[in-house]
């Protein structure tokens, strides 16, 4: 039997003992802000759907979508969407094999950050 | 067995049971998505808070139509691909056929509720 111990071993080091680093936020914020980006998403979606109907159902969902809460949503998940979007091009670069030095690395992760906020701003000026 | 190679005895035997398909999906799925996000965001974000009949209006015309379908489309494809890596990562077991099964159902249903709604407005 190869794996008599298992349950009983001692585990290599965890989440809880590293100290939090540049690369290793940027790496979870780009999971989180893809995944929560299905709110928005399904909200997109509903207001459409209601847009097609009729005109009673669309001002429910255009009310809802544009509500104090509904603005909170989308404004969030604008820089969501940066973020994700920054990172992923992020991840393009490092797959072809460029700016995996740590310093490039993490020139890179601010160019995410300061650059998701910058396109935020951007986007809320011009849509407003 | 002798006659067979090292390679034919690896290839499905990995944990993933396959190969760089999934890594090549989302690679595809993003570079689509750089093009298509900043036409959405700005054709969407011109139009959202617009009374009913400019929303109509604004989606009869074919570039915010075929924007959004395509965004929609490969976007939730996207989603689908990323939430199935999540959930392999952190899931186990019956749980995570599940959770990858709903999602992917969630996934393409939005997608199709969103395509429909769009074709209604645009023609």
């Amino acid at each position: 039997m190869a794996d008599v111990n298992r349950g009983n071993r001692p585990l290599s080091p965890h989440l809880q003992v590293y100290r939090p680093q540049l690369t290793s936020i940027t790496s979870i914020l780009t999971r989180i802000t893809g995944n929560a980006l299905i709110v928005a998403s399904l909200m997109i979606v509903w207001w459409l759907l209601a847009a097609s109907t009729d005109a009673a159902y669309f001002a429910v969902a255009d009310g809802f979508v544009t509500s104090w809460f509904g603005d909170l949503v989308m404004f969030l998940s604008v820089w969501a969407l940066w973020y994700h979007t920054l990172a992923g091009v992020r991840h393009l670069i490092w797959d072809e094999a460029k700016m995996l030095e740590l310093d490039r690395a993490e020139m890179l992760g601010w160019a995410v950050i300061i650059g998701s906020v910058v396109l935020t701003l951007l986007t809320v000026i011009i849509v407003w | 067995m002798a006659f067979l190679t090292d390679r034919k005895r690896a290839v499905g035997w990995g944990a993933a049971k396959s190969g760089t398909e999934h890594f090549w999906a989302m690679k595809k799925s993003s570079v689509a998505l750089l093009v298509l996000i900043p036409f959405f965001v700005f054709t969407f974000g011109s139009i959202l808070g617009s009374s009913f009949e400019e929303v109509q209006a604004y989606y009869a015309r074919p570039f915010p139509a075929i924007i959004a379908a395509l965004t929609l489309i490969v976007g939730f494809k996207h989603f689908n691909d990323g939430f199935q890596t999540l959930i392999e990562d952190y899931v186990h077991g019956a749980m995570e056929k599940i959770l990858i099964l709903g999602m992917t159902c969630v996934s393409y249903g939005a997608a199709a509720v969103g395509v429909f709604a769009i074709a209604k407005l645009a023609l």
